[in-house]
């Protein structure tokens, strides 16, 4: 079965190899046969990827640890769930899913792609089938994982104890349809700069891949933080660590991307702009795998460290990120610019919004890169954390939070900056309230922590003042309201909730980092200890045996108001002796919206033990508001006007016209 | 306004974000990075009580002293010079002796470093790559350290 994988990543790189030469010469000729060639192609180099990565999760499944990378990221005592994630707990697994989600994605296309333009879509393969032609010599060439051990050893060295998680389970997989979800919006723009034209369907067919791609990164980073929050023991929900700022560039990028691929879809204007986006967000995305996979980090993430491998991936980023800019030095200028708007209209907010995030994604570039020149440069080493990012990233930031609600209630072309603020009078007087409410009747508010409330208040307050001035409310009766607000496209819900989301998350942040409580002392069991009107009792430690782990879990009480128990919270030091390593397990109640958090440390002489606890109010909406922007991004593409079908056939001769002089 | 026109002022207003985000990140990067040393570089730097600054090396053996609650002191070394920290908190589970950590914090005033962060990351052969550098450098790298 192990071979079998094996001769099918090489079948699959033969057939990328296939797919970026064979549609592209037929698009180039005018030749329709061998166009077609490209779908096929694409299906099956995509079947056979499928093959080859059930062939590495059958052998972790079955602990075949005569294959290295099985042997050196599994155990036969770890409990199923862990053997199969542990495919992709590890470089080599983790570099077969990315390019498992690559054909995917490039098979999706060859499916469903048969109302695109022939030579559109045989380009769009052919692009695809590079990237993918370049990642399998990379994983053929560097990270084989279907190497095999003789003798094969008898027991493996076990999965990193921190990734033996559900969230690792989720997380990557996600993070991955994300990423690499953008290289079909680049495939997109590199072979409308191939054909030297691009028009409105194009628009069309790359917005609804920038949303699928979005919504999956928005869920993968929520995925990442929260599992860094409950597994590292820390507390924190982000540490401005290279790692998560590799996969929240593309998303800072693709936020930009999602909002002008609208004005090019609904006005034809800033085509350019959304093309040259297009290839930077998944610029970015390479560049993350790259920051990755190299080892260039020291992080937690960051588990390979062979250096063929980095330069491996650095030549893929020049070749692919030089090579499309290039292309777009030389061919953007052919491309027709778009419409005329007026610098107060939905475009211009559009603008406003993509130049704040371009250049909040470029201080993180900067925040995340800068460290690492300088230590090639001059061997200085510094480190650039929260302070650096709360300075310059933040400042960014603000101002755009707070113009979000504007945005959907100008209108095209012309809007009125007057009439928008009149209807977010009421929006701005609930922020304006739950400013002066915290900083009034909360103890211990700061000015920022009221400011923060505020704002997040009015994005939350704007994004329903959207849909309730879009229902016509005040100005219809209530059941043709109703009736209003039924008939909303898609994607106007689409806009709310996903501005809703982003509330949520700033209301979880501000409520997290203002006004959460810690408390780190040592206690004996018995002992209790109150933190934010909350007593914990702890009960002691009690050794307990685990599949592959031993552990010392402390045991808490909650509690209640009336001096009973209610419910309890378990933390635990956990050793796992194949690794000779110790992990934390963090124990957390949910109350509400807030969290309690706790986390164990060293056992004294005398008997008691370290224990550091947090009250973290509203947390939970930290990575809530991520779930609700990723329902917005859902809503968005069940629009009727996304629906990549039949209706855009019929729309398809109008636009071909339109397309003309 | 004209086409040109238009595309002017997209064209200085980008450049407007573009500054000021450059002018903010100079000023953070000169403010709030922080320089990471070694026990030894602290004889020929001098590193002012206050100033935030990353102190790397090994901890060294038999310095790791628990104090009051949850208050530890340990020395970091880096087999030419030792220097006295103290760090209040949860140590990470991979702290031990002779392991390579990185401590993030300030001087006080009486010459010891106060932590307000200590990593030691999580693989048990891992050591902090600046630490590991910085031992290389010095000589008194061991592979068996590693």
């Amino acid at each position: 079965m192990v071979e079998t994988g094996h001769f099918a990543l090489v079948l699959a790189f033969a057939l990328s190899l296939v797919q970026m030469l064979v549609p592209l010469v037929g698009a180039r000729t005018g030749n329709q046969r061998l166009m077609a060639v490209g779908g096929p192609v694409t299906v099956t180099g995509f079947a056979l990827t499928a093959l080859s990565f059930a062939a590495l999760a059958s052998a972790y499944a079955g602990s075949d640890f005569s294959v290295a990378s099985v042997w050196e990221n599994s155990h036969s005592l770890q409990p199923m769930i862990y053997k199969i994630t542990g495919t992709w707990g590890n470089h080599e697994g983790s570099m077969l899913l990315w390019v498992l989600i690559l054909t995917f994605f490039g098979a999706l296309v060859a499916v469903f792609g048969n109302n695109l333009p022939s030579t559109l879509k045989a380009n769009v393969l052919a692009v695809q089938g590079m990237i993918g032609a370049a990642f399998f010599l990379f994983i053929l060439a560097t990270s084989n994982p279907f190497i095999r051990l003789n003798p094969a050893p008898i027991e493996g060295r076990d999965l990193n104890p921190i990734l033996q998680d559900l969230g690792l389970a989720i997380h990557p997989p996600m993070l991955y349809l994300g990423y690499v979800g953008f290289s079909i919006c680049f495939s997109f723009s590199v072979a409308a700069l191939i054909e030297g034209r691009i028009d409105a369907s194009w628009a069309r067919w790359v917005r609804p891949w920038t949303l699928v791609a979005w919504m999956f990164l928005t869920g993968g980073i929520a995925m990442g933080s929260y599992w860094a929050y409950y597994e590292l023991g820390w507390g924190g929900f982000w540490f401005w660590d290279p790692v998560e700022n590799a996969s929240f560039m593309p998303w800072l990028a693709g936020t930009a991307l999602l909002h002008s691929a609208i004005v090019m879809e609904k006005r034809s204007a800033l085509k350019i702009w959304t093309l040259l986006l297009a290839i930077l967000t998944f610029s970015l995305s390479l560049l993350g795998t790259f920051l990755v996979r190299s080892g260039v980090l020291t992080s937690v993430h960051a588990f390979a460290t062979d250096p063929a491998r980095g330069v491996f991936i650095l030549c893929i980023l020049t070749l692919f990120i030089g090579g499309s800019l290039a292309l777009f030095a030389l061919r953007a200028s052919r491309l027709t610019a778009g419409g005329l708007f007026h610098p107060i209209s939905r475009e211009g907010a559009l603008v406003l919004n993509n130049l704040f995030l371009t250049t909040a994604t470029a201080t993180v570039l900067v925040g995340t890169l800068y460290p690492l020149a300088l230590e090639a440069l001059t061997g200085g080493k510094i480190s650039v954390g929260a302070p650096f990012f709360d300075l310059t990233f933040g400042p960014l930031m603000l101002p755009l939070l707070a113009i979000v609600p504007f945005g959907p209630l100008l209108a095209w072309k012309r809007g009125d900056i007057i009439a928008a603020s009149q209807r977010l009078m009421a929006a701005l007087a609930v922020a304006i309230a739950a400013m002066l409410v915290t900083g009034l009747f909360i103890d211990g508010a700061s000015v920022f922590a009221a400011l923060g409330v505020g704002l997040a208040v009015w994005l939350v307050a704007g994004a329903l003042t959207d849909l309730a001035v879009k229902s016509g409310f005040g100005s219809v009766a209530p059941a043709a309201m109703l009736r209003r607000f039924a008939g909303l496209p898609r994607s106007v819900f689409g806009t709310a909730l996903a501005h809703l989301g982003l509330g949520l998350t700033l209301l979880g942040i501000v409520g997290t980092l203002c006004f959460g409580t810690e408390k780190i002392l040592s206690m004996h069991p018995g002992e209790t200890v109150e933190l934010s009107g909350h007593t914990l009792r702890f009960e002691g430690l009690f050794p307990q045996k685990g599949p592959n782990f031993t552990e010392d879990r402390g045991r808490f009480m909650l509690m209640g108001a009336d001096g009973n128990a209610d419910g309890a919270i378990a933390s635990a030091k956990r050793f796992y002796p194949v690794r000779q390593t110790m992990t934390t397990e963090s124990g957390i109640r949910t109350i509400g919206l807030s969290q309690l958090y706790l986390s164990l440390g060293d056992e004294n002489k005398d008997g008691s033990v370290v224990v550091r606890l947090w009250w973290k109010p509203l947390v939970t909406l930290i990575w809530g508001g991520g779930l609700v922007m990723m329902a917005g991004a859902a809503m968005s593409l069940l629009d009727r006007r996304l629906r990549v079908g039949a209706p855009a056939k019929r729309r398809k001769p109008a636009v071909a016209a339109a397309a003309l002089p | 306004m004209t086409r040109k026109q238009k595309r002017l002022s997209v064209i200085l207003a980008g450049l407007a974000f573009l500054g000021a985000a450059a002018g903010l990140t100079f000023y953070a990067l000169g403010q709030k990075a922080s320089y990471f040393y070694m026990p030894a570089d602290l004889a020929t730097a001098s590193v002012p009580p206050g100033q935030r600054i990353r102190l790397g090396g090994l901890v060294e053996k038999g310095t790791i002293m628990r104090g009051q609650g949850a208050t530890v002191a340990f020395s970091v070394t880096d087999k030419q010079k030792s220097v006295k920290v103290t760090y209040t908190g949860i140590l990470p589970d991979l702290f031990r002796e002779e392991q390579g950590v990185i401590t993030e914090g300030a001087f006080g005033p009486d010459g010891v470093f106060v932590a307000d962060s200590v990593l030691a990351k999580h693989d048990e052969r891992y050591m902090p790559k600046e630490v590991a550098d910085g031992l290389k450098a010095k000589g008194v790298w061991q592979e068996s350290t590693n």
